[in-house]
């Protein structure tokens, strides 16, 4: 036969394509594919519990079966089969429930037995309304059972972490809850134990579920034997409103479902973004949604009088605002925190250059520093997300390399993708720390050790570098002297991609939006002539601010100096910059500080006027995760409250200035910067680094764990009881020089901690690491790699 | 009489310390290894082969052929291990076996590995009884002492371990991926094929497992030829085996016969039934394999005999009730068993045999309801073949199996307790005491 090559390469099936017959419908699908899944792909749901698209396959339910009276090789089984583990073959015939009266039969007598030890308590469970095994008993089971004996029972529910509640009874052991723990976040604290109908999952004696993911195995829960301690008993799901939205909580960018009733948030789920988080979310996602509900809520703007913070009008406190900005003219500074949504981040951007005519502004309420300002303008601004590193290329890539950067900390579901490549694709990970930490050792990390500083000269010695490879650089790396210009040099050598991933979700999308003293929107230089032009043409407006402004350390030093007047502050807590002093002295000698706050704060405290912002759940917009891709956020509530969103609280502004922001509504900003769009010119090069100066003494090194004293998790006490204990890290040869005790004492000179000690196998010697915010009142303020000192704390050392 | 049986394995079971390598090798122990060990590891493969050495732990599998499917371009080690779990409810061959003669497994053992190159091999033996595992242990030990296993094994330059592997009690363990699990150390629990052991079995390398009775068997194939093998037995089922006897015989035991002898001949040979008492059925191959009645009393005890009469050969273990037994309580107790058995994985199991042990408990009690047979064989069907594993298939057949040939007598169940239309102490072979009647 000839056929012309072209044409025969467009008709026969692609190669990895196999083609079967399900209820005598043909359908082609990958090779591979499990039969369970081919039939979703017609239209069949063949019943299953054990059965998880991203676990991997265990047959256990034998809920799906289906008879196959041929298997491709034109020989059948003589007995239905689980459809959840079987591949799909050509030529296959399957027949389910839709065609075969054993296949039905089988599906049905399986319900039946899986309901006979089920204690039917659907009424008072939290899975009543949305529970797979309620709906499949109703779509794929008899009406009543058969089942007249006695039920095996347990005693319930059994706390399994201080979150996570199980009830052993309504459990149909799928094996869900462990395979997630095991195979996807690497914490099989949970597991089965016992036989027959005796068993149940259990953890080991004493020790509970202990995980940053728990959450996600009481969604993914066909029935209701997991409950988180937060939800339990707060609603019925048929009168829950749930909207898609998009996690504030860190540059992950993980798509949520949040839930709401009467106008109160009350719990939420992973959403489905098989680009990001797949169906997975973190606990601080999923559960740390009730920092806005203390009474610390700012409810209504507040004017300072006779040194008090009174309420006021909207109108009154915007004259008073008004008025204080016009005195300080010319000496204004602003500063937009890092959680903004893009839409927020860009009128903050817009105001301060078009009605304050300045430079001065910065998202990074963070230790930061001019090294980061040049490599951010250099290599992260103004890309798209087709430009950047994505989520997909952990899966492509030979080998990622950590700088800076605990992912499972600082960027959880960054882990779980990456742990799913090491997993299915044996990525090789390589972290440069002074320990292997948790999180690292799930992925099989290579562990560099360094000590805080001398990660720009491991990074620059270290082999393996190519252009399968994935450098991450966390935003800790702004500190550490000459990393990020080394990273920058190694990439152009090697061909190595480097991704920047910051902790907070507004970082990216305040960056595009220009919310820094040498970035204009987009990615332009302020430096450039032709990017102002650009931008001041877009904004209506005949020229823009020339000069480099302060960034928000320099603003703060400007302020105590009394070299800048007033400070226009959203979202930032002192607390958290690499000088608090310095940043409290500034506010303190302002002549006037603008907050626009959700709660009250450091600054508030400070503050002449406070404008209630509203909370994220009440408006809508888009944060810009790590990769620079768009994650809508919808308005949760609609309830009718005071506060109003940064965005509009700066158009009222603009207004009383006379001048005009030109958007008040987070659609119109955001359509107005996409039309604006990327930089097309020359971007500034990253300039060289210093280097780090070794200092003598014990080195401080530390970052944020998912879980501590952030006010992201206020209010939710199930939550916080599951963080990791707060503890001090040193090598064992430290510990013994230093002649360390269980307790140990770290100060940085002004602030101390007393923590109990780890010794901790393959650390760096001279180097102690401590969570960075284990509490509000007792934590360092010291950054890491500056020296401390750590000391014995003996027992008769009494209060 | 006794020119029915065909003692090879059982041939030394009666001499003194038959179980220590010097009596061993006075009856010609060890020189099947010498020979073996001369040949290519193919060549015993073949020879296994054409001897037609099917499987003696119930399903039948030929030997050779398991050995042929063990991938040797695999990088990974290659594994022997032999399943010594025996723990089927009737199933006593192979600790009688390794309690009179281990040296044969050993030898077997032996030969096998090197067959199939494998370096180190396993015997995963049932953890309950200690003596045969000490047994074993002093085996092994022997033989490393002899030079028989270890490194460079009589200077042949083939390397061999036997580990002696204790389980923890569990029925589901002698299924050989939940045998593989448990051996790696987790709970025993079937595996999801494919991967087949014989791909990626024991720590994910090539692994062959075969039962305790299958590789004993090896040196006498090596030692007489596959001619000799195949003279024995029948059509498609060769050889020799061992019949175990238990229940309602006279002399209860092992004996060893060609494969196709029957139970009649068996039971002649057992000095027959109690005295006044007729045989009302039987399993024959364990509690697992469907009951027969003296309607099979002249099958061949072969695969394919048992196979005809639709039940299986199993583990030739023939438990033997008479007329006093009650059919309702027998099937409680099996499926009992697999009750405290099943391992909870999956579904039917986990769940069926939790409601049949209750519904039967109602049957022996005399408090059953109108249609509760046909209710409980529509329960045995939404469990046989939907399960994992083979555990259920067992739990189930052997009560469809007593409802199919004693259904009357379930349907008693309905007002009359077992014990009064049986009573038990009429069947019972000993006292609570242990006092034999």
């Amino acid at each position: 036969m000839t056929v012309d090559a072209k044409t025969s390469a467009e008709v026969t099936p692609k190669p990895d394509m196999v083609t079967l017959t399900i209820d005598g419908t043909q359908v082609s699908v990958p090779k591979g594919t499990l039969i369970i899944r081919a039939a979703e792909m017609i239209g069949t749901a063949i019943p299953r519990f054990c059965d998880h698209p991203l676990l991997d396959p265990v047959g256990a339910c034998r809920q799906c079966m289906v008879e196959i009276p041929d298997a491709g090789n034109g020989r059948g089984f003589p007995k239905p089969q689980a459809s959840c583990t079987m591949p799909v073959a050509e030529g296959m015939k399957v027949n389910t429930q839709v065609s075969s009266p054993v296949a039905k039969k089988a599906q049905e007598g399986m319900l039946e037995l899986l309901l006979i030890n089920h204690p039917l308590d659907c009424p008072i469970c939290d899975k009543g309304g949305e529970c797979p095994l309620q709906n499949q008993s109703l779509s794929h089971g008899y009406g009543e059972s058969r089942y007249l004996g006695r039920k095996r029972t347990f005693p319930k529910p059994v706390n399994i972490s201080a979150q996570i509640l199980l009830d052993r009874e309504r459990c149909v052991l799928c094996a869900r809850c462990t395979r997630f723990s095991e195979q996807i976040s690497g914490d099989p604290f949970i597991a089965l134990v016992e036989r027959g109908a005796l068993q149940q999952i259990g953890t080991y004696e004493q020790d509970p579920y202990d995980s940053y993911f728990s959450g996600n195995v009481v969604q993914i829960c066909p029935v209701g034997a997991l409950t988180s301690a937060a939800y339990r008993f707060q609603s019925r799901p048929f009168d829950l409103v749930s909207t898609t939205t998009t996690c504030e909580h860190c540059a992950a960018g993980c798509q949520l479902r949040t839930d709401q009733r009467h106008h109160q948030v009350k719990r939420r789920l992973a959403g489905n973004l098989p680009e990001v988080n797949e169906e997975w979310s973190c606990d601080k996602g999923r559960f740390g949604f009730m920092y806005g509900r203390g009474d610390d809520r700012v409810t209504r703007p507040l004017v300072r009088r006779d040194g008090v913070l009174q309420p006021a009008s909207w109108p009154e406190a915007i004259d008073v605002v008004v008025h204080g900005l016009r005195a300080a003219a010319g000496a204004v500074g602003v500063q937009t925190g890092g959680r903004l949504t893009v839409e927020n981040a860009y009128g903050y951007s817009k105001f301060a250059r078009v009605v304050l005519g300045t430079n001065n502004i910065d998202f990074r309420s963070r230790p930061a520093s001019h090294e980061e300002a040049r490599f951010l303008a250099a290599n992260v601004a103004g890309r798209t997300v087709a430009e950047s590193v994505n989520y997909a290329d952990f899966d492509s890539a030979s080998h990622v390399v950590l700088v800076g950067f605990e992912p499972e900390d600082e960027s959880p579901i960054v882990f779980l993708r990456l742990r799913k490549a090491v997993r299915k694709n044996r990525l090789q990970v390589t972290t440069l720390a002074p320990f292997a930490s948790r999180g690292t050792a799930k992925l099989n990390a290579t562990l560099v050790p360094v000590a805080p500083g001398g990660e720009a000269a491991a990074l620059a010695g270290l082999d393996g570098l190519d252009s399968g490879t994935v450098v991450l650089l966390g935003e800790r790396v702004a500190t550490l002297p000459g990393v990020l210009s080394t990273a920058t040099a190694r990439a152009a050598q090697t061909g190595a991609r480097l991704a920047w991933i910051p902790r907070r979700a507004g970082e990216v999308g305040a960056l595009e939006a220009g919310c820094l003293p040498g970035l204009l929107p987009g990615g332009r230089p302020t430096t450039d002539v032709r990017a102002r032009v650009d931008v001041a043409a877009h904004w209506g407006v005949p020229t823009l601010p020339g000069t480099p402004g302060l960034s928000g350390d320099e603003q703060f030093a400007a302020l105590a100096n009394g070299s800048l007047k007033a400070v226009l502050i959203a979202g930032v807590d002192p607390y958290d910059l690499a000088d608090p002093t310095t940043a409290l002295a500034g506010l303190d000698n302002a002549d006037f500080v603008l907050s626009i706050e959700q709660r009250m704060s450091a600054v508030t405290e400070r503050a002449d006027v406070v404008l209630p912002a509203s909370l994220l759940e009440e408006q809508a917009g888009n944060f810009l995760n790590w990769e620079h891709r768009a994650g809508r956020v919808n308005n949760v509530n609609r309830q009718p409250v005071t506060p109003m969103t940064d965005l509009r609280i700066l158009a009222a502004l603009a207004d009383a200035f006379g001048a005009d922001l030109g958007f008040r509504a987070a659609k119109q900003a955001f359509a107005d910067l996409n039309e604006l769009g990327q930089w097309d010119g020359t971007r500034p090069a990253a300039t060289r680094g210093g280097t780090h100066v070794k200092s003598e003494g014990i080195a401080l090194a530390s970052w944020r764990e998912l879980l501590d004293a952030s006010q992201g998790n206020d209010f939710e006490l199930a939550l916080r009881a599951t963080a990791r204990p707060a503890l001090a890290r040193l090598s064992p040869v430290t510990a013994e020089r230093l002649a360390l005790g269980d307790i140990v004492r770290v100060s940085d000179g002004t602030r101390e901690v007393l923590l109990p000690l780890e010794a901790t196998d393959g650390m760096v010697d001279d180097v102690v690491w401590v969570p960075m915010n284990p509490s509000r009142t007792d934590r360092l303020w010291a950054a890491p790699g500056t020296p401390v000192t750590v000391s014995a704390v003996f027992a008769d050392e009494g209060e | 009489m006794t020119d029915l049986l065909t003692p090879v394995l059982s041939a030394n079971w009666g001499a003194d310390n038959s179980w220590k390598l010097a009596r061993y090798e006075a009856t010609g122990g060890y020189r099947a290894m010498r020979k073996a060990l001369a040949m290519a590891p193919t060549d015993v493969i073949s020879l296994v082969k054409d001897a037609n050495l099917r499987g003696r732990g119930g399903a039948g599998f030929p030997t050779g052929m398991k050995w042929s499917f063990v991938p040797q371009d695999n990088p990974n080690p290659k594994y022997l291990v032999v399943n010594a779990d025996e723990s089927e409810p009737g199933t006593c061959k192979d600790m009688p076996l390794l309690m009179a003669s281990p040296h044969t497994l050993v030898e077997g053992i032996i030969i096998s590995s090197f067959a199939i190159n494998s370096h180190t091999a396993f015997i995963y033996c049932r953890g309950e009884v200690l003596h045969v595992i000490r047994r074993l242990q002093q085996a092994v030990r022997e033989a490393y002492a002899a030079g028989y296993l270890g490194r460079n094994i009589l200077g042949t330059g083939y390397d061999l371990d036997i580990i002696v592997h204790a389980g923890a009690g569990a029925y589901i363990c002698g299924e050989e991926t939940a045998l593989l699990d448990s051996l790696e150390g987790r709970r025993g629990q079937p595996r999801l094929r494919p991967p087949f052991p014989a791909v990626a079995g024991l720590y994910a390398s090539p692994t062959v497992i075969n039962n305790v009775e299958s590789i004993a068997s090896v040196p006498s194939i090596v030692a007489n030829g596959a001619a000799w093998f195949q003279s024995m037995g029948t059509e498609k089922s060769k050889g020799f085996t061992l019949y175990s006897l238990s229940g309602h015989v006279k002399r209860a035991g092992q004996f060893e016969a060609p494969m196709g002898i029957t139970l009649r001949q068996l039971i002649d040979l057992a000095g027959g039934i109690r005295d006044g008492h007729e045989l009302k059925f039987f399993t024959p191959g364990g509690s697992s394999t469907p009951i027969l009645t003296a309607d099979a009393l002249d099958l061949p005890l072969d695969y394919e005999g048992m196979a005809g009469a639709g039940s299986m050969l199993g583990t030739k273990a023939l438990q033997v009730f008479d007329e006093t037994t009650s059919i309702v309580r027998t099937t409680l107790r099996f499926v009992e068993f697999y009750k405290h058995e099943s391992c909870g994985k999956c579904t039917p199991c986990r769940e069926g045999s939790w409601w049949l042990v209750q519904m039967l408990m109602k049957f022996e009690a005399g408090t059953a309801q109108e249609g509760d047979v046909d209710k409980m064989l529509d329960i045995c069907d939404n469990i046989g073949g939907r399960s994992f594993c083979a555990l259920a298939d067992g739990a189930v057949a052997c009560l469809t199996s007593a409802v199919r040939h004693f259904r009357p007598e379930f349907e008693l169940g309905y007002h009359t307790p077992a014990w009064e239309l049986f009573p038990y102490e009429k069947s019972a072979l000993f006292t609570v005491e242990g006092d034999a009647r």
